[in-house]
Parts: structure tokens; C-alpha cells; sequence
């Protein structure tokens, strides 16, 4: 990381390629976001439609203010993923540390299930956790819902946190738990005390990535949800689906604004931290 | 670490029983359901009946479902293969040009990787339609006079992919990049390598845990992929999650579905698997 | 004091866990007293002032809930399906939440037979008497137990005359090389299969595997020429917009293009074509069968019936709210049906085992 400020400033040997490197990158820009651009751009449009422009109007977000169901997903969003990112965040961070500070039989029969749970394809995790619902807990009078889509976010994100713990927790000199468990303290004091604070970086960034897997997810949370639990991405396939109005583009626009600035606002305040 | 006493059992029993509990009943369980499933039967009107039936693994060998599957595989290599094309020279000029200005361009990759999909695939449904932007350029620069077939096409589902991935490569391209020291290339170059053969010598070998780690994070979204295929595809190209979807829903044949959901796993593990091998597992550290 | 900082934010994310726990517990609790107070079908205490309706996208008019709610107090929430089979699939996936559902024809006889939707009571639904005797007691419920009628309607071909000229009034232009490209059809199992079944000649509801197999192969035969399967309200747009030029659709996506358009033009195709209705059921386990019979109720309102129809441009089964249609659409072409249109229409019908084959036919096409 710090290579760059250290040696030598490498320069091309020659000036073309890197012309053509520069081109082709703002290029890819363009190209990343464009799209989000014209999307923007006709959530102001004055007429029903997406794609001729009529004149200047904030009629859509009016009309985004108005809807009660657009809240409502919005809501159970918000609910699903910080239920299930708690949920989660704990049990990777249990996970990650029985992994790495433990040797155990079944070792890798956990790894690997972990490391499965990552690259199972979200359709396959959606259907069968759908059949399983409906063999199970639907016969119990558990309905599809808020609770089943929670089960689900927490498996389909728990292996992600507990591999970025794991990420952090290898990477930490072991030397100062043992130096503290020298000092007479015990394990969980060592790891209130000792453990956590180092590795809390890493549990901060499993829970982040975990948040936004859970409020991003539309193939798993397709399958398990019932009536009145859609999710905000839900809602948007919906709108997608049944009757585009310029209500989406406004809708899109809100989430795209407040994750530039979630991610913005985020990134300032990590540096900010680890420069003081 | 400590000696191995009972506190030390006990505690590993507390740390590693709630992911055991809930992997094991909410993962692994749910697809050993979908394995009996697939060995089943389903009924007239929906509804299954378990026992042991081939049937439905013959049927996935029936040549029209083995090219829907071939088929979802050859656009998620393509989708991989082109988001690795863009976004290997992004990430290295990133890396290696960015200077100052690298924590905001990365920044920027960020946006989109953090954005919803659905969103963003949304968006080419909005541009490529008949009267949309796409359209109205090409007839603005005279290319064509009259609107195009745009959407509703595979390319426009490969192009939808494409769009969606293409943060999921540059990321660990780029911190794969940002880790390798400078000083290497500097060295090559001194022991007298030309800029390419310091390229392919060093950078990109030194690279591969990234390359590694991009293709599989944009081909296995890709080959389960159904949303892109329906908004973009006009639900015809139908890929392997399409034909899913539809036997878990309007076709309500669960049990061919359960077939193909094993089927599209094993098959995506084997591949992943022998792509890892290939390129060599110890690569993959540090990812 | 870094190191209490975190010890605090620890405590207070297990604590956060702890909340966590509990508020799944009492979530988990939540539709399980809906489905005790709703299990029985009737009687019970008093329901909460909800109501959840599956319907079909577009399908309601603008003040057809906010009059509903203002009336009874009871709050609406709405969901969508595609097509028949969406719906069927979606409620044997375990979607047990809703109390209206709005089935076609064939697919009410299925639901019975798969015991899936509940008796009505008709104590319930005095306004049952406002529907006109020619949507009473047809095959798929004979004595309407089950079942009233919300809107009819025919399936055709919506196209741009303008473009292509006139029609000549057969499904052949929907299989014609020279439009490629430029067709539409529904992702709708029964409907596809029976454009194709009636331009054969054949009848919609055939169980000869030999016409199925000409049809099978006629939809193969097609698949090229199109654009894709969508669902009706999608189809309108594209044809709207000139995305493509002809488009097979419901008749009210129909005529709700023709109202804005004059190039538009909508026919119900020779030798046969479609005529259909949707109903009204409730579904068995329905948390809130009560709010569905004031639902019902409220629907075969004749104020009410009318302005549904007025808006979604669909025919209206309800006696009492026919003088109250807009005469503008009584003459869209198509709309009023005249004997000659209305005796070469056909009722899908439930086709018992074949369903399956009918399922297998329409995924291996629209694979292919």
C-alpha cells in the first residue's frame, strides 16, 4: 500500500498507451454510469413516460411522497436487514473466531459449508429454502413473511461476515491476547478487553457488507416472502413489472443519492480514524 | 493457544453451535430437501409426491433444457470474459495512474457495486427500449433511420449483465493491483524487461488471486441469473434461473425444479472447482 | 478509553442481538394469531380492519380502494400476478396471506378441485343480485358457490393499422414472416397455446395429443418472429410506443390503447377466439374472510362496478352498473360483441390431466 509514496514514481515508457489507458478508463466510467444518468434524468420528466422528454416536473416525487406502499417497503427493508445483520454479525464473528483460534474435528467440514453457503447461487438458496418453508413452517401456521425472510438473510450473509472477520482476526499478532491471558486475565475479559477492539474494524465491515447484501437482495427474498412483507426491491420488480411510470426513476434516484452519500460519508470517516 | 480444559470445549461448543444450527437447518437441510424433491413426482395440479423417480434428471438431458444450460453457461464465461476485458485495464490504471486521485476513482467503482441491480438493469430497460435514448442517438448520427430491435434481445441481456458485474471484477482486480509492490516492476525494468514483458512477467502473474476471485464473483451471479434475462430478455432467452423460477411458480412443477437447482449447482461448484485447480488454489490466498 | 468505548459498543450490540431475538420471536408470533383468527372461515371475533387482495396488475380503478376504505374503514394492500398460473403457483407456494383473489374461468374449476378457495356466503353479498343472469351458474361453478364475477373480456390482436395495413381478421398476421420482429404474445400458458390451437382450427380446450403436437409445433414455428412473452399490461406500451406492431392482448389493454390512438386497431381473430371472466374467491386459511365478503360486496356495488370499468375498459358482468358505462366505449370496435362475434367465442376450461402437458408445451416454447 504504501509502495507508491516509497520508491520511485514508475513512469511509462511510452506516452501512447497510457493515452489509450486513460481514454478507455473514462470510457468505462461513461459506461458505469450513463444509465444511472438517463435514469435520473427522466424521474424530472413532466410526462407519464420514460423515455421522451416533455418538459421539467417534480411530479414523480410527489407522487413517491404519496404512496404508502413505497414506505411500507421501504420499511420492512430496513427492518429485515438491521434484524438480520445483527444476527448475523454475531454469529460470523463466533464463527470466525472458533476458526481461527481453534483447532477442531469438523474443521473443514465447517470451512467448506461456509465457503459453499458464498458461491451457492442465489436461486438455488431461494428455491430451497421455499420448499422448505412450505414444508415446515407453513404446517405450524408460521406464514411466509418478515420472520422467513429474516431465516433467510441471516444464512445467506453469515458466511460473508465470517470470513471478513476471519480476514482480520489472521491477520492480528496473537501475542497480545496471550500477553494479557499471562497477565491473569481470563478468555473474556482477553477478548472484551484484548480481542474485540482490534478485530471490531472487521466486525464493522462484515455487518456493512451483510446490511447491504440484505437490503439489496430481490432473488432469495422473492421466494420467501408472503403478503404485506415486500421489501423494497421487491416493490421496485413490481413497479418494474406492472406499469412503469417515471415513479421508479424518482424512486431510484432517492436510493442512488443516499448511497453515494452513505458511502461517501463513509469513506471520510474512516479516514478521518485512522488518521487520528 | 492456553491448555485444552473443559472451559476451553465448552467455549468452542458456545461459539460454533448457533452457525451449525442455523447453516445446518437453514442451508444444508433445505437443499437435502430439494435433492428428495428431485427424485419426486409432481402432481396434476401441482403439490409433489416423493419416492425415487430419474425422471427428472433424464428430462434436464433433454436436448432442449441441455441448451438452455449450455446456453446459461456460455453467456456467464461471455459476461465474465468481457467484464474481465473492461476491467482489468480500469483497475490496473487505477492502481498505477491514479495517483491522488485513486481513492476517488475506486470511490466511484464503489457506487455502483453498492447500488441495487435491479435498479440498474431497470435503467438499460429504459434506454434500449424503442423510443429510448439509444434509439434516438442512432437515428440523431443518421446510423439508422428508423428505431431498431434493442431490447428483447440476448445481446441486450449480455450487455444488462455485463453493466450489473462489472464492479464485482474491478474490485478485487484492484486489490489485488494495489497490493504488489511498485518496487517489483522497477526492478524488472532495471534487469532490463521491456514495459510488456514486465507486464506479463510480473504484474499480471502477481495479479491472479485478483483475477481469480473477480471471475468467480461475476460468473455465479451470472449463471443463476433470472431477473436480467426477464427484464431484458423478454423472458424468451431463457437461462437456467428462468426455467427455475418458472417450475417453482406458473409451471409448479417442483420436482423437475429441484432437478435442475441440484443440476445448476453441481455443476457451477465442478466448474469453479477445476478453475481453481487450474489456476492454482495457493494463488488464491490473501484474497 | 478507546478500549471502553468498544466494551460499551460490545454490550450494546449484544444487546442489540437480544432485541433482535426477541423481535423475531414476537414477529413470528404475529401471522400466527392471523391465521387463528382467520383459520375458521367466518364467525370468530372481529377482524382488524385489513384486507390483502391479489389481482391482476391495472386491473382497479383509482377510486375503487380509496372508496372501499373510506367506507369500512379497512385498509387495502394489493399484490400482483402475471397470469392464472402465477397465481395458482404463488398460493401452493405457501402464500397464505391473501383474502380476494381474482381467478379466470378454468382456473376457479382447478381451485375448487384443489381445494384451495372457500364458500362464499352470499348472506354476505347482497349486491350478488345486481349481476346479470348470463354470468350466473356458467360450467367452471355451476351454482356460483365459489365464485362471482368481476369483469369480462375477449383476447385478440392489438395492432398498428397504420403500419401494417388492415388485418385480415384471422390469428394468421401473429405467425406472418414479414412482421418479424415486430409481435408480441402473452406469457400466458392457456391463452398462447390457444391462438395457436385456433388457428389450427382446434378448440382451446382440446385433449388430443395429436392437435397439441401441431400446435406445439406451430408455436415453435413462431417463437422466431417474436419479440418475447409479456403479460397484457406490458404488451400495450410496446405497441403504444411502436416497440412492435402487433401485440396479443386482453381486450382492455386494447381498448385502453385504441382510446389514445387512432393508427391503433384491435380485432378478435376468425375461426375462434377467447372470451373470459375473472371472479372473485376467497382463498382457503384467508386471514380476513369477513373484509373479503364486504369486499365482494363493494365491487358488485353498481356505482362502484361501473367506475371500475370505465376506467380498466373491460366489460362489466354487473346488470346494475351497465346504463352507467360510458357510451364512448360501447363503440369501440369489439367492445359491444354482436351475436355473430359472440358465437365463435370460446371458454377456457379446466382440461384436467392435460394441464401438465398444456404447462410442458408453452415452457418448451418459449425455451426453444
Amino acid at each position: 500500500m504504501s509502495a507508491k509514496t516509497g520508491g520511485p514514481v514508475y513512469k511509462g515508457v511510452g506516452r501512447i498507451p497510457d493515452r489509450a489507458l486513460l481514454l478507455f478508463s473514462v470510457l468505462i466510467y461513461a459506461f458505469l454510469y450513463a444509465p444511472i444518468l438517463v435514469l435520473m434524468f427522466f424521474s424530472f420528466n413532466s410526462s407519464r413516460s420514460t423515455q421522451s422528454w416533455t418538459g421539467f416536473s417534480t411530479e414523480w416525487y410527489a407522487a413517491l411522497l404519496r404512496d404508502e406502499t413505497i414506505h411500507q417497503a421501504f420499511f420492512n427493508s430496513m427492518k429485515v436487514g438491521v434484524t438480520a445483520t445483527l444476527i448475523a454479525t454475531v454469529i460470523g464473528t463466533f464463527t470466525a473466531l472458533a476458526l481461527t483460534r481453534h483447532d477442531f474435528r469438523g474443521k473443514l467440514a465447517a470451512d467448506t459449508t461456509i465457503y459453499a453457503a458464498t458461491v451457492m447461487p442465489e436461486i438455488v438458496v431461494g428455491v430451497s429454502l421455499l420448499a422448505f418453508f412450505v414444508a415446515t413452517l407453513i404446517p405450524l401456521g408460521i406464514e411466509l413473511g418478515i420472520v422467513t425472510i429474516v431465516i433467510a438473510h441471516v444464512a445467506f450473509t453469515v458466511s460473508f461476515v465470517t470470513i471478513v472477520v476471519r480476514a482480520r482476526l489472521a491477520g492480528m499478532d496473537e501475542s497480545l491476547e496471550e500477553a494479557a491471558q499471562d497477565l491473569g486475565a481470563n478468555p473474556t475479559t482477553t477478548f472484551l478487553r484484548v480481542t474485540l477492539p482490534l478485530i471490531f474494524p472487521g466486525v464493522m465491515a462484515g455487518a456493512l457488507l451483510a446490511f447491504t447484501l440484505s437490503f439489496d437482495d430481490f432473488v432469495i427474498t422473492f421466494f420467501v416472502s408472503g403478503v404485506g412483507s415486500s421489501t423494497l426491491p421487491l416493490k421496485i420488480y413490481s413497479m418494474i413489472k406492472f406499469g412503469v411510470t417515471p415513479v421508479i426513476n424518482a424512486l431510484s434516484t432517492v436510493v442512488l443519492v443516499a448511497t453515494i452519500a452513505l458511502i461517501f460519508g463513509g469513506s471520510r470517516l474512516l479516514v478521518r480514524r485512522e488518521n487520528s | 493457544m492456553g491448555g485444552k480444559g473443559r472451559g476451553w470445549t465448552l467455549r468452542l461448543v458456545g461459539l460454533l453451535t448457533p452457525i451449525t444450527v442455523w447453516l445446518g437447518l437453514f442451508f444444508l437441510v433445505p437443499l437435502l430437501l430439494i435433492l428428495a424433491y428431485s427424485f419426486g413426482k409432481s402432481g396434476v395440479y401441482g403439490g409433489i409426491t416423493l419416492g425415487f423417480n430419474p425422471g427428472n434428471y433424464l428430462k434436464v438431458f433433454d436436448p432442449l433444457y441441455l441448451e438452455i444450460i449450455i446456453r446459461t453457461f456460455v453467456i456467464a464465461a461471455l459476461t465474465t470474459l468481457i467484464c474481465f476485458a473492461l476491467g482489468y485495464p480500469l483497475a490496473y490504471f487505477i492502481t498505477f495512474k491514479g495517483r491522488r486521485w485513486r481513492n476517488a476513482l475506486i470511490l466511484l467503482v464503489m457506487v455502483p457495486f453498492w447500488t441495487s441491480l435491479l435498479i440498474r438493469a431497470y435503467s438499460w430497460v429504459v434506454i434500449l427500449s424503442g423510443n429510448g435514448i439509444a434509439n434516438k442517438t442512432l437515428q440523431f448520427l443518421g446510423i439508422t433511420d428508423a428505431p431498431v430491435t434493442l431490447i428483447f434481445t440476448s445481446q441486450a441481456v449480455l450487455m444488462g449483465m455485463v453493466y450489473s458485474y462489472l464492479p464485482f471484477m474491478i474490485l478485487p482486480l484492484y486489490a489485488s493491483l494495489e497490493k504488489f509492490d511498485t518496487r517489483l516492476k522497477e526492478a524488472a525494468k532495471d534487469l532490463g524487461a521491456s514495459r510488456w514483458e514486465t507486464f506479463w512477467r510480473v504484474t499480471f502473474p502477481l495479479s491472479m488471486p485478483g483475477v481469480i476471485a473477480g471471475s468467480i464473483l461475476v460468473f455465479i451471479p451470472s449463471a443463476g441469473e433470472f431477473v436480467i434475462p426477464q427484464l431484458l430478455g423478454g423472458s424468451r432467452t431463457v437461462m437456467t434461473g428462468s426455467l427455475i423460477q418458472s417450475q417453482f411458480g406458473s409451471a409448479r412443477d417442483w420436482a423437475f425444479g429441484s432437478a435442475l437447482s441440484i443440476m445448476l449447482a453441481a455443476l457451477l461448484l465442478a466448474a469453479i472447482l477445476f478453475y481453481v485447480r487450474r489456476v492454482g488454489a495457493d494463488k488464491l490466498e490473501g484474497v | 478509553m478507546q478500549r471502553r468505548v468498544s466494551r460499551g459498543r460490545f454490550l450494546k450490540t449484544l444487546g442489540a442481538a437480544g432485541i433482535a431475538g426477541s423481535t423475531l420471536s414476537i414477529l413470528s408470533c404475529q401471522p400466527n394469531t392471523n391465521a387463528a383468527g382467520g383459520g375458521g372461515g367466518g364467525g370468530g371475533g372481529p377482524e382488524e380492519k385489513e384486507l390483502a387482495l391479489y389481482n391482476w396488475s391495472d386491473y382497479v380503478a383509482k377510486s375503487t380502494i380509496p372508496s372501499f376504505e373510506e367506507k369500512t374503514g379497512i385498509q387495502v394492500t394489493q399484490d400482483f400476478y402475471g397470469s392464472n398460473e402465477d397465481l395458482l403457483g404463488k398460493l401452493q407456494a405457501g402464500a397464505t396471506g391473501y383474502d380476494v383473489i381474482v381467478p379466470s374461468d378454468y382456473m376457479v374449476a382447478v381451485m375448487i378441485k384443489s381445494d384451495v378457495v372457500q364458500k362464499l356466503d352470499k348472506s354476505k353479498i347482497p349486491n350478488a343480485k345486481n349481476v346479470g343472469e348470463d354470468y350466473l351458474g356458467l360450467s367452471y361453478d355451476p351454482n356460483n358457490e365459489y365464485s362471482l364475477p368481476y369483469q369480462w373480456g375477449t383476447t385478440g390482436i392489438l395492432y398498428n393499422r397504420k403500419e401494417v395495413g388492415e388485418l385480415d381478421g384471422t390469428w394468421d398476421p401473429l405467425w406472418d414472416p414479414e412482421f418479424e420482429g415486430q409481435i408480441a404474445m402473452l406469457s400466458d400458458s392457456r391463452e398462447t397455446l390457444g391462438a395457436a390451437l385456433y388457428r389450427l382450427g382446434y378448440s382451446v380446450n382440446t385433449k388430443d395429443d395429436d392437435e397439441l403436437a401441431e400446435a406445439e409445433a406451430s408455436l415453435k414455428d413462431q417463437q422466431p418472429l417474436l419479440r418475447g412473452y409479456f403479460i397484457s399490461t406490458e404488451v400495450r406500451p410496446l405497441v403504444q410506443n411502436g416497440d412492435v406492431q402487433l401485440g396479443h392482448v386482453y381486450s382492455g389493454d386494447a381498448f385502453l390503447a385504441l382510446a389514445g390512438n387512432e393508427d391503433l386497431d384491435y380485432i378478435i381473430p376468425k375461426p375462434r377466439a377467447s372470451r373470459w371472466t375473472d371472479n372473485m374467491c376467497i382463498p382457503n386459511g384467508a386471514p380476513h374472510p369477513d373484509n373479503a365478503h364486504k369486499f365482494i360486496n363493494h365491487i358488485l356495488d353498481a356505482g362502484v362496478g361501473a367506475k371500475l370499468s370505465n376506467y380498466t375498459y373491460y366489460n362489466t358482468p354487473n346488470a346494475a352498473a351497465l346504463p352507467k358505462i360510458n357510451p364512448a366505449l360501447k363503440n369501440l370496435p369489439g367492445y359491444t360483441l354482436t351475436p355473430e362475434i359472440f358465437e365463435r367465442l370460446e371458454v377456457i376450461e379446466d382440461v384436467g390431466a392435460k394441464t401438465r402437458k398444456y404447462e410442458r408445451i408453452f415452457t418448451e416454447v418459449r425455451s426453444a
